[in-house]
Order: C-alpha cells, then structure tokens, then sequence
C-alpha cells in the first residue's frame, strides 16, 4: 500500500483531516483539482489599474462563524485550536461590529454578544420574550453533534415556539443563507448548529482573510509531512469487493490506499464509484449563489458588517424563478470588522440567490450582459441601504452558480452540498468516507471539525475493513 | 521509568495538547475532565501521543483508566518498564 489515507480536495475539511492524520504518522496525500487550496473558501486576485499592484479577493468567506474570545473553552472553535494545534493568536481575529435582519417591517441587529438580539427582540417583539428564551433554551440543550440524528424540519419545530411568524422569518433568514442545503426549511441539527454559531458565537474576520487560515492549515499539515498535489483530478474511486482501495487520476495515474476521505460531495463522489455500489444517487441541492463585489475609492460610513436584507414579509429561500431574485440579497462589508483602518479602499459583497440551470444555458455574451444586470441591481441595492455612501466605484466583478461550480468541483454550483446527508461519514463502499459539507457540520469552523472528527473516528480510532 | 517520570510523561502530552490549561494545581485523584477543559477528542489525542512518542497501546476498552491522573500512572507505569 502507497498511503495510508488519500483525501479529495483540499478544501478546509480535506486539510483539517490531513492534518489529524499526519500528525500521528498516517502516510496521507491530499488531492486537489485546482492549482490552489481552499475548496468553496478560495480566493483570487485582480490588477489594480488605479493604484498599481493586485487587489486580493476572498470567494465564499464573508465571516467566520463561531468566534470565542482568547481562552473561552468548551466551543467548536476551542475543539478545533486543539485538535489541530493551533493558537487563538495564529487567526488574528476582527470581530464583527453589528450585523442586521432587514426586512421591510422590522430591523433586528445582532452582534457576538447574544444580549444585543434579545433586547432587540424584547423590543420590537415584546409578546415573544418568553419564546424566544423558550427557543435559546432548546437550542442550548440540543446535542448538534449527535451522529447518528436523522432529518427533523426546523420551521416544523419553532412553529410550535415561535408563534410571531414575522420574528420566524426573521431568525431563520440569515441561518438558511449561510448555510441550509434544503429550500425553504433545514434540519433542525443544523438549525441548533448554525444558530450558536452566528447569534451565540458570531462573526470575525481573519486579518488578511481566508488566506490566513488556508495558509496556517497548509503549513501545519507541510509541518507533519503531508503531502499536497495540485491540478490532481479524481476521474474514478477504485473498488475492489466492495471496499474502495484508490483513485485513478484524469491521467491515468493511480493511487492506493486503505482509506479515502472526500470532500467533493456525497453525489460527486458517488458519481466516480462504479455503478451498483451506491443504491440511489444522492440528491444534488439546488441552492447556489450569485455574487457581485465592488471596489469603491473609500471605506464604507455604515458601520453593519453584514446585512440580511429581506424586501418581503416572508424569506424565500429557494433558486432564483428567474436568473437571480433580487428581493433578498445578503450584503457584506468586510472592512467594518476592522475599523480602525479608515484608509484606502473600501469593498462591498452582494449575494443573490441565483438558478444554475438558466446560468448554464445562457451563450457567453448573454452571460455578460446578464452579469451587468446583476451588478446594477446589486449596486442599487447598496445605494438604498447606505444613502450616505458617495463613494466611486473603481472595480466591479460577479460570480455566478457556472463560476462556483468550474472551481469547486460542486454539482451545478451547489454551496451547501446535497439534500442527503451522511453524519457518520460512511458512504455503501467500505473505506471511503465523506467529510465537509456533505457530512453535515456547516461554515468554515464546521468544515474543519467535520475533517477533524471523520479522520479521528476512520482513520485513527478504527481498525481498517 | 518510575512512576514519578510516568507522570511526566502524561502531563507533557495534556500540556501539548491543550496548552492553555493550568496544571499546577492539578489534583491526581480528581478525574480529568473535571478539572481540565478536555473532551473524548482531547483523550484520543493522549492515547495517540502515548502511541506515538512512547509506543504503548491504548486499547479503546481501556480509555477510562486514563480517568485521573493517579490511575494513568498505576495503568501506565507497567506498560513502560
């Protein structure tokens, strides 16, 4: 056998988990079909025509989730330090100032101090005090982490806490967009997931972006001798009897080894597994995103660090009917997490819910033009939530659902994986294991814990089959 | 090693692995987890550094004999004569 374990993609979860494994002398080579990491989290440059040099870009990043304060333990983001051997102090850490729920008839702001949206809430939803502490409640004693939990709907459950339907809304919007595979409604362990990370925990940003914390996996997993192959693209998972044993690459190139761990998605993944193996094909989602950044000649006044805007009394959260649906949009402003910096150029992020089959379909100038149409609508959008903003753009550009799904490998540009979840990571073939979105922790940190704990249990507590 | 370089050992490897705690005041007939901010990842990780730094198995059926740190060393001393 050539390797212990090989991971596909080197996303967060295929670093998080070659980095466990290598650590305690597993023989690991991370595949990537890109000629750089980071998976849905990556980033890329432009030239700066006006001020010379590259301007840097994160794509998927607008925050990360879970932020703890140097030395809180017990929280997901604590576990990961640990677990990888990483110091608070290695992700220079902004956090948030505010964020908001905008929608027509009430504003609610949260921030990472959990008090701020319950006094919100008190205010603008008095009759709804005892509910929502009821829901904080339950959401505090629910074991997320439970492997073995099955599919339960989330609106189901908080209809029968939360009777105002318009605070309903207005709580589910931002946890849907950030990170539900399911439209409309998400399971309700991701639910209990993404609502201590964004309203208990919250938002910072790594100083410099998602680089930082590419660069910091990168380097720890290169410190215990992992190796890392780029333009390494997985045509097909090798089986023998029922157990995957390799892959072979599109060149032809194979390679063995007792475990594989892929972060391609649960229908990806099945898709290069010979037929009979999987008895149905899991579900691709439907859920993909269209976003559209900007770069103005000065910082942002407002000082919101990201804005979920809703411009109807209930949040559909499902594909765009018609190209991109512009009633919603979150809006993110990465330089209010570090005030401080009143200098230089400002950036705003403008995210639609988009439809992938009408992308795709569209001939190359018709995307072009479709693109532009996008960004005007997304600038008027910027314009009508921060007035005072009399900023000149310099630089504009859009990624669509066809854009996300050529560098992430995702099926039709899908975000956050399949409908079909594995939450113990097994897959019908023995050996071969999903970790990443399709496991089914969510954000970056989620991302990371779901490398962390499939390498654990798969790779270094079992026996191999 | 004597039972003294065995608790060494044990302490180094929770030192490396959460190295924010404070083990000074550690309390060897007070369980772990109790007085350290440890979970069942943090003690795969013990039991994979004993593997690693000092070859000796941990048998998962054997796990809460590393409950206090006087029962690692009771457990442990025999395994790393």
């Amino acid at each position: 056998m050539a390797h212990d374990a090989i991971i596909i993609g080197a996303g967060m979860s295929g670093l998080a988990a070659g980095i466990r494994l290598a650590m305690f002398g597993k023989k690991v080579v991370i595949l990537e079909k890109h000629s750089i990491p980071g998976g849905l989290n990556s980033y890329y440059q432009r030239r700066n025509f006006e001020e010379g040099g590259v301007r840097p870009f994160d794509v998927g990043l607008h925050a990360l989730t879970n932020f703890i304060k140097k030395g809180e333990k017990g929280k997901p983001f604590s576990k990961l330090l640990k677990q990888l051997r990483l110091s608070w102090d290695d992700f220079k850490l902004h956090p948030q100032t505010h964020s908001m729920i905008h929608f027509p008839e009430a504003q609610l702001k949260f921030s990472n101090d959990f008090e701020l949206l319950e006094s919100e809430v008190h205010q603008r939803f008095p009759h709804q005090k005892d509910h929502f502490a009821r829901l904080a409640q339950n959401v505090r004693e629910f074991n997320e982490l439970d492997l073995s939990l099955g599919y339960q709907s989330t609106r189901a459950k908080l209809a029968t806490i939360i009777t105002d339907p318009l605070l309903l809304e207005m709580l589910l919007a931002p946890l849907l967009i950030y990170g539900s595979a399911w439209e409309d409604d998400m399971d309700f362990a991701q639910f209990v997931i993404m609502f201590k990370s964004l309203y208990f925990e919250g938002f910072a940003r790594p100083e410099g972006g998602v680089r930082r914390i590419i660069k910091l996996l990168v380097d720890k997993y290169a410190e215990n001798g992992g190796e890392l192959r780029y333009r390494s693209s997985v045509a097909r998972i090798l089986t023998e009897n029922g157990k995957a044993v390799g892959v072979r690459l599109d060149n032809g190139e194979e390679l063995r080894a007792i475990h594989i761990f892929s972060s391609i998605g649960l229908p990806e993944t099945a898709m290069r597994v010979d037929d009979g193996h999987f008895e149905t094909q899991p579900r691709v989602g439907k859920m993909t995103f269209l976003e559209s950044i900007f770069v103005f000649d000065k910082k942002p006044t407002d000082d919101a660090t990201i804005v979920f805007y809703n411009n109807a009394p209930t949040y559909a959260y499902r594909p765009a009917s018609n190209y991109y649906d512009a009633t919603s949009a979150v809006v993110c402003l990465p330089d209010n997490y570090e005030r401080h910096n009143t200098a230089g150029e400002g950036t705003v992020r403008v995210t639609y819910m988009a439809n992938y089959r009408q992308w795709a379909d569209l001939v190359r100038t018709d995307y072009d033009a479709k693109k532009d149409e996008v960004a005007e609508s997304a600038k008027a959008l910027i314009k009508k939530l921060f007035p005072t903003y009399d900023a000149h753009l310099r630089f504009t550009d859009v990624f669509s659902p066809t854009t996300i799904e050529r560098y992430t490998w995702h099926k039709d540009g899908t975000v956050y994986g399949s409908i079909d979840k594995t939450r113990d990571g097994r897959t019908p073939v023995d050996n071969l294991f999903i970790i990443g979105t399709d496991q089914g922790f969510l954000g970056i940190i989620g991302a990371m814990l779901s490398g962390i704990s499939m390498a654990n249990l798969h790779g270094l507590m079992e026996a191999p089959q | 090693m004597n039972q003294e370089q065995v608790r060494q050992v044990v302490l180094n490897i929770i030192s490396d692995i959460a190295p924010d705690e404070d083990m000074t005041t550690l309390k060897d007939e007070v369980s772990l987890r109790e007085q350290l901010d440890l979970d069942s990842m943090d003690f795969l990780d013990i039991v994979m550094e004993l593997r690693k730094r000092h070859k000796v198995e941990v048998p998962a059926e054997d796990y809460p004999k590393l409950a206090t740190m006087a029962s690692c060393v009771s457990y442990l001393t025999p395994k790393m004569q």
